[in-house]
């Protein structure tokens, strides 16, 4: 069975942090940005399974890192979700536009 | 022997009488400040006569020589092995004597002011100030080291300057208040540079050390403060002229006088107690306690000697016109502690020839009892007229009993009639000044006939002058509290003179039998019995005399009244001069060089952060568009520029 090749795993990763990045400028809905972020550390996460895999087989610090970003991602949900709420609860919105109080 | 026990007690009761109705506020301890204050003072008081009566007649002696004993010592700050700033406690026969006077004094003025600041709203905080002033005082005068006479120095300035600025609602007392301030305090910078000079080349600030070293012709410290000097004059006589350069400013002397007569705005018995008996004569203090290097240093005490002389003839002449009580006995006090001065100036050391050292202190001693009981006097007549003029007065008499007699009683002393205290003490100095100093004697003399008048010129204008108007005045003579320390200085007065103050206050600290010269008397009793007498036709009654004279003397008249124009000279240097030349460039210096450094660095931010601003815009997006903006331009710099 022939391997798949690395560039194309790259490909998949990459495509995922620029679907991620453009999420995250376009969007002004702050859930769908925060998927966005999501996507980004996806796609980081590959990175880092990929090259363990392909260059360095017989480690395992990639597969650490790994699990290390989907733990602090799941911590960084839950707290982007608290200051969601706490967005929604004083500006009865959570569209990034409406607060822009922390300007000059 | 033991003196440590309860010494440090004496200065530090006041001290704790200031801190304790001082952070009372001027509520909590409205009604019993007064008490509060005079009991910790008697207790000071009782425990400096003890003091006194230990050291001049038990055990101060050894081998018939008065020794400075040092009670109490500590370093408080230590420069080098040799230099270090000590705090202690000395008693020498000056020291132990100006114990009893500050102490005594300072507890007249006590008990006097229970009556006469009866009902101020700011009672307490008034006893709290005594308190630290006679707390700095104590200090000073039980000095071991010159930069601890300096801390108390400075501080019995601070305690003046509150208690003149006493009422602060007027505003003449706060002019006056940082007028007596600012003149001390220019004084006091000659004073410093004299103590720094004296540090770094006597290589000591302890007094004894310093003395000894300065003392001996063959010390290395003399030698070299001989041989070296600075435009012309050598630098001992440098130091020395700069430490009575302080004193002479503490001490009103001529031409650092000005203070003195403006000080009269705090209240009549904080004029008693600072501006008569204590802290003016805190440089004629000095002086002493530094007077064998003094000796030994031929132009800085001729210095002293004629800046005393011109101190006390100029300030006699400027006492008999004026009109107001208390500055004419301010004048007073100033040509009394010139005569002070000049006693040091022409006295010899050792033995019979320290006559002018002794005589200076005997003077000093009475002189705080007769002039503190003519403040107090004066005291309460305002109390009764409220007005410090004499016009305002006349004819108090009867209606004041006590004063009247204690007033003269005191004037008496001061015109130095037998067997009032002041003559005996200027009787002594009189015969330094005829033995060392012709000149200055017959200065002396001529003074203390001015003096006589002046002083029974205040008593008749006062006391006689008019009838006696019963109904006009709204009650009497005063509380007893008043009238206690009257009597009680009245019995000083009547007394101190007996003291055999020769064999306790000497040069050397060796007792000697001074004689009592008939003949030498009569010439300045003669003096002042004119004086008197011509006091008596002009004033004792009501009439154009006096009027007709000043307009004969005109132009003298007129300049005798604005006290020599002294003041104006001042104003002129100050506010022409300096003003001038100095202070206008000086002020466009900090506006335009200054601020306007500041202010460019100011403007040149503000005008770039309002440039740059919009890039805080609020919107998160942007800001990571910023941040992805900053991590490509970073990846590229990596990727292409990496070796």
């Amino acid at each position: 069975m022939s391997e798949i090749p690395v560039t194309h795993i790259l490909f998949v990763s990459t495509a995922l942090f620029f679907i991620g990045m453009y999420g995250l400028f376009t969007r002004r809905n702050m859930i769908t940005m925060l998927m966005a972020i999501e996507l980004i550390l996806n796609s980081v996460n590959i990175n880092f399974v990929v090259f363990n895999k392909y260059l360095y087989p017989e480690k395992l610090d990639g597969l650490f890192f790994t699990i290390f970003i989907i733990t602090i991602a799941a911590a960084e949900a839950a707290v982007a979700i608290a200051i969601i709420i706490n967005l929604y609860r004083s500006h009865h919105s959570i569209d990034v536009e409406d607060a822009t109080e922390m300007k000059y | 022997m033991n003196y440590s026990s309860y010494i440090a007690l004496i200065p530090l009761l006041p001290l704790a009488g200031f801190l304790m109705l001082g952070m009372g506020g001027k509520d909590r301890f409205k009604g019993s400040a007064g008490g509060i204050g005079t009991f910790l003072l008697l207790i000071s008081a009782a425990l400096a006569a003890y003091t006194a009566y230990q050291y001049f007649f038990v055990n101060g002696k050894i081998q018939d020589v008065y020794q400075p004993v040092t009670a109490l010592k500590f370093t408080w700050l230590s420069f080098s092995e040799n230099l270090s700033i000590d705090m202690g406690i000395v008693l020498d026969p000056i020291s132990v004597m100006m114990l009893v006077v500050v102490t005594f004094v300072s507890l007249m003025v006590h008990i006097f002011s229970l009556g006469y600041m009866k009902g101020e709203e700011r009672f307490s905080t008034y006893y709290s100030f005594l308190g630290l002033f006679t707390f700095s005082m104590l200090g000073l005068v039980i000095a071991s080291n010159i930069f601890q006479i300096y801390i108390f120095w400075e501080l019995v300035g601070v305690s003046s300057y509150l208690l003149i600025g006493f009422y602060y609602k007027r505003p003449a007392a706060v002019a006056a208040a940082k007028k007596a301030f600012i003149v001390t305090r220019f004084a006091d910078l000659g004073f410093l540079i004299g103590i720094l000079v004296l540090g770094l080349n006597g290589g000591s600030l302890d007094f004894n050390t310093l003395v000894e070293r300065l003392t001996d012709p063959q010390s290395p410290q003399l030698v070299d403060m001989t041989a070296t000097s600075f435009l012309g004059i050598s630098v001992i006589t440098w130091a020395l002229t700069l430490v009575f350069i302080g004193g002479a400013g503490k001490s009103a002397m001529f031409p650092l006088h000005v203070w003195l007569p403006d000080a009269m705005e705090g209240p009549t018995p904080v004029s008693a107690l600072i501006h008569a008996a204590t802290m003016v004569v805190a440089g004629v203090y000095l002086v002493a306690r530094l007077f064998p290097i003094f000796y030994f240093n031929h132009l800085a005490l001729q210095i002293v000697t004629w800046v005393g002389a011109l101190s006390a003839v100029i300030a006699a002449i400027i006492a008999c016109t004026q009109t107001d009580i208390k500055r004419v006995l301010a004048y007073s006090t100033m040509s009394q502690i010139g005569y002070m001065m000049f006693a040091l100036g022409v006295s010899g050391y050792g033995g019979e020839a320290g006559l002018g050292y002794t005589a200076s202190m005997f003077h000093l001693f009475t002189h705080a009892f007769f002039k503190s009981l003519l403040f107090l006097g004066a005291g309460a007549v305002i109390h009764l007229v409220h007005s410090n003029e004499i016009k305002d007065m006349g004819g108090l008499q009867k209606l004041m009993p006590v004063t009247h007699f204690t007033f003269l009683i005191a004037c008496l002393a001061i015109a130095g009639i037998p067997p009032f205290a002041g003559f005996f003490s200027k009787e002594e100095i009189l015969l330094a000044a005829s033995l060392h100093h012709p000149i200055i004697y017959y200065i002396a003399l001529v003074t203390s006939g001015i003096t006589a008048f002046y002083m029974f010129r205040l008593y008749f204008s006062i006391f006689w002058h008019k009838k006696t108007d019963k109904e006009k005045q709204p009650h009497g003579e005063g509380t007893v509290s008043m009238k206690i320390p009257l009597i009680l200085l009245g019995a000083g007065t009547l007394l101190a003179g007996f003291i055999p103050f020769s064999s306790l206050v000497t040069t050397d600290g060796i007792p000697y039998h001074s004689e009592f010269h008939l003949s030498f008397s009569l010439l300045p009793v003669a003096l002042g019995i004119i004086g008197i007498a011509t006091a008596y036709i002009l004033y004792f009654r009501q009439n154009d005399r006096p009027q007709r004279i000043s307009s004969t003397l005109g132009g003298l008249y007129q300049l005798a009244y604005k006290k020599f124009y002294i003041d104006e000279i001042y104003l002129f240097i100050t506010k022409k001069i300096i003003f001038n030349l100095v202070g206008k460039p000086a002020a466009w210096f900090d506006r335009h060089i200054v601020d306007g450094c500041i202010n460019g660095i100011a403007t040149v931010t503000a005008s770039i952060s309002s440039a740059i601003k919009g890039i805080q815009s609020g919107k998160v997006q942007q800001y990571a568009l910023y941040f992805f903006g900053g991590i490509l331009t970073l990846a590229i710099l990596f990727i292409y520029l990496w070796t």
